[in-house]
């Protein structure tokens, strides 16, 4: 089944790398990934999500805890999260054809962002299935261009802790862990 | 210009310091004695600062000797050893030896030079992205760029390193890093690690349902692991052993966690485990997993493997948790904190009955002995390492193994009573990794009595360290196990292929002159009683001693589990030449 997982990572160059490389490493199949800032500079936050059974969901958990960048990890997957995609399609569209495209952008609550005299550019956020479902309805009319960002997830209300603290200078290393010089 | 100001600045105020400086002082403050290293250009700077430092630098003659030499150096003393590398080939060299250490969770940091930051991306001379090549090898890395992350970035490697499931960790330092100065201040570079956490410990539910499994049990087995010696739990174990009446079997790494001799060790496990110790594992109805992760070598087949037995799971790192088998109850943390929960709870119960029926699957063969069976006028490996251990067994000794077949007779005939006595690649399986381990262990344990035990094959991966033995006066002995094959790869090859021994047959030097060219005492054995002698002559010379022991060619590791077989379907030895197991 498909597993979601929220992933914070400190922002340091290559710490994407490391969570990439761990996928490929341990043959985890990564559907998709997205990685951007937080409320914190120093925390980024990954939406990552994976086609694994429940015991590879959790080897997959414990192993983002091995790499020493991720703060915080979050399988979300049987929680009440709002889960985000979003698209730009460029459909053709000429004269006869665009009043019927801007109809069903507008069923879909989708933007028009670019006008040309050949297609339309219709951007839509929302969940896969509705993106999916607009995808859909357009191809008859010719989809010529289309990208889409991966989701991006959270979890409603209170559930939700937000980035983890990082500025932890107090760190808890054991004092017999510590040699010192004599 | 920049050096010599710093210079002037230095004897000034003390406190401002070059990152090279820096990278020793650190080291000093880590507690480290000596480093094993090659130097280069990129890490020149740090070179030239040495002469500033207390530390004593070993120079090796290829920088994979380094890393064995650090990885047995934290073998055989439980201390984070150092390897230091110049850019480029000088890093890419020690990968080997970085992954030999991952896959056996040993402690090692890497010190490694990397080209002027400003080059970094153009393909300049001798760079290399070493952080990138080694990213899946490592337990972590870093690449330093500024002087002022130095002291942080050395504080937190060796934190890493070894605390937890131990592991490498590399530190590439770019060359003006090295040059540059700035403020160092021990104190303040504390590691900043908000992500890591090695100190994990299980539920009190969790403790509850292994007691339940563990008093519940009929044929329970202990599978000790590599955990029990990373985490200093041999009296616990031994204590755990003994009050609950359990038998104990060992994994390769596991080898010395228990002692040898005691009534209830059973011996080692997997595919070249003794064939009793296998049906016990495959009829127990309770395996306790001490610091262990269920390699394919030692279960074999994992659908047939141990069906009728609960199996709890003590392992520091929850990653280990039902990957290769599904345990019942996981008790995730360090294994000696968890016994010390365990051992007040556990009760005392009589196992005689599961004991004896172990001792039955024995039969005769665990008394049975090779040392009595009449000279049949060959030299088998088996007789070597008996004899070694005979004449050994009373000191203070390690012996560094190499791979191959070698290294599985080592494991069968030599009895290691003590933790740390034992020093051998078992997960990566790195030829090569025996002469300079042993370098590594002799440095860190000059008290000890280093030996190795090398096959013909792997001791020419990396004999090129005999001159790093004679420059630091080493007392090491070599003892090679030399049947003109790469005995191991001709054994699968006889097995498994027909007999088609493809690229198996070595053409060797004299291994006798080779060792003298070096200035190293040496003698070649061709006859089971020049054995002793020869051990003993070695024993009693000053300096290291090397031994070409001209074993059977053609003599086969047995029992043996087919890779992919289930652990009770043993290739037994045809013959009865040399007695491994209940082998009629």
């Amino acid at each position: 089944m498909l597993n979601t997982y929220v992933v914070y990572v400190e922002n340091k160059p290559g710490v994407l790398t490391r969570v990439a490389s761990l996928f490929r490493r341990r043959a985890f199949n990564i559907d998709s990934l997205t990685v951007g800032r937080t409320e914190k500079p120093e925390v980024s936050r990954m939406t990552i999500t994976v086609d694994a059974d429940y015991d590879q969901a959790r080897r997959i958990e414990a192993n983002l805890y091995k790499l020493v960048n991720v703060l915080l990890v979050e399988n979300i997957t049987n929680q009440p999260a709002i889960v985000r995609d979003l698209a730009m399609i460029k459909v053709a569209a000429t004269h006869e054809a665009r009043s019927h495209v801007l109809e069903l952008a507008g069923v879909f609550r989708a933007r028009v962002v670019d006008v040309a005299p050949e297609s339309l550019t219709i951007e839509i956020t929302g969940a896969e299935d509705k993106i999916d479902g607009l995808l859909e309805v357009l191809r008859p009319y010719g989809v010529l261009e289309m990208v889409r960002t991966g989701i991006v997830a959270m979890r409603r209300g209170k559930a939700s802790t937000g980035a983890p603290a990082t500025n932890n200078t107090d760190h808890n290393v054991a004092e017999e862990d510590v040699s010192h010089s004599v | 210009m920049k050096d010599n100001t710093s210079l002037t600045a230095k004897s000034m105020t003390a406190k401002s310091m070059t990152g090279a400086s820096i990278l020793w002082e650190c080291l000093e403050r880590e507690g480290v004695k000596t480093v094993f290293g090659y130097p280069g250009g990129a890490i020149l700077p740090a070179y030239d600062a040495l002469k500033g430092s207390k530390i004593h630098h070993i120079l090796v003659r290829h920088e994979q000797g380094a890393t064995h030499m650090a990885d047995g150096y934290a073998r055989a003393s439980g201390q984070v050893g150092v390897a230091v590398a110049t850019s480029g080939p000088g890093a890419t060299n020690m990968v080997t030896g970085i992954a030999t250490a991952m896959l056996d969770s040993s402690p090692i940091v890497c010190i490694t030079g990397q080209v002027g930051s400003k080059l970094i991306g153009s393909d300049a001379f001798q760079e290399t992205d070493i952080t990138g090549v080694t990213l899946p090898i490592t337990k972590h890395n870093y690449l330093v760029t500024h002087a002022s992350e130095v002291a942080r970035t050395i504080r937190e490697a060796f934190y890493v390193a070894r605390s937890g499931r131990p592991g490498p960790v590399l530190v590439d330092i770019t060359k003006d890093a090295q040059q540059s100065t700035c403020e160092f201040d021990w104190e303040a570079a504390k590691p900043q690690l908000p992500g890591y956490r090695p100190d994990l410990s299980p539920e009190p539910k969790e403790y509850e349902q292994a007691l339940e499994l563990i008093h519940n049990a009929k044929r329970p087995v202990i599978l000790a692991g590599h955990g029990i010696i990373i985490s200093g739990a041999m009296a616990e174990v031994r204590e755990f052993a003994e009050r609950t009446g359990i038998p104990v079997a060992l994994t390769l790494l596991g080898i010395g966690a228990f002692p040898a001799a005691h009534p209830l060790n059973l011996g080692m496990m997997g595919m070249h485990g003794e064939a009793w110790v296998n049906h016990t594992i495959q009829e127990a109805d309770l395996l306790l997993a001490f610091g262990m992760r269920f390699d394919d070598r030692v279960t074999g087949n994992l659908k047939t493997y141990a069906s009728n037995a609960k199996k709890i799971h003590i392992e520091i790192d929850p990653a280990e948790i039902n990957k290769n088998v599904k345990v019942d109850v996981p008790l995730v943390g360090d294994l000696r904190e968890v016994l010390h929960e365990l051992l007040p709870k556990v009760e005392s119960i009589d196992r005689s009955e599961w004991l004896d029926s172990i001792d039955k699957l024995k039969g005769d063969a665990a008394v049975r002995d090779i040392q009595n069976l009449p000279d049949s006028g060959h030299l088998y490996a088996a007789h070597v390492i008996n004899d070694l251990w005979r004449e050994t067994r009373d000191g203070d000794t390690v012996v560094v193994t190499d791979v191959g077949q070698h290294q599985m007779w080592e494991a069968q005939y030599y009895k290691h009573e003590k933790a740390r006595s034992l020093i051998t690649s078992g997960g990566l399986g790195t030829m090569g990794f025996a002469l300079p381990a042993a370098i590594g262990a002799k440095v860190a344990r000059p008290e000890a009595e280093v030996w190795v035990v090398v096959g013909d094959g792997g001791f020419q991966m990396t004999l090129c360290e005999l001159a790093t033995i004679v420059q630091e006066n080493l007392k090491v002995n070599i003892a090679i196990i030399n049947n003109g094959f790469l005995g191991m790869v001709r054994q699968w090859q006889e097995f498994f292929y027909e007999r088609n021994y493809a690229a198996t047959p070595l053409l060797n030097p004299d291994f006798a002159k080779l060792g003298e060219a070096y200035g190293i005492r040496s003698m070649t054995v061709t006859e089971r009683s020049q054995v002793v002698p020869s051990v003993r002559a070695a024993r009693q010379h000053d300096g290291p001693v090397l031994i070409n022991f001209r074993v059977e060619q053609e003599d086969t590791v047995y029992p043996m589990v087919a890779a992919g077989a289930s652990l009770h379907e043993m290739i037994r030895r045809p013959s009865k030449i040399v007695e491994t197991a209940e082998d009629e």
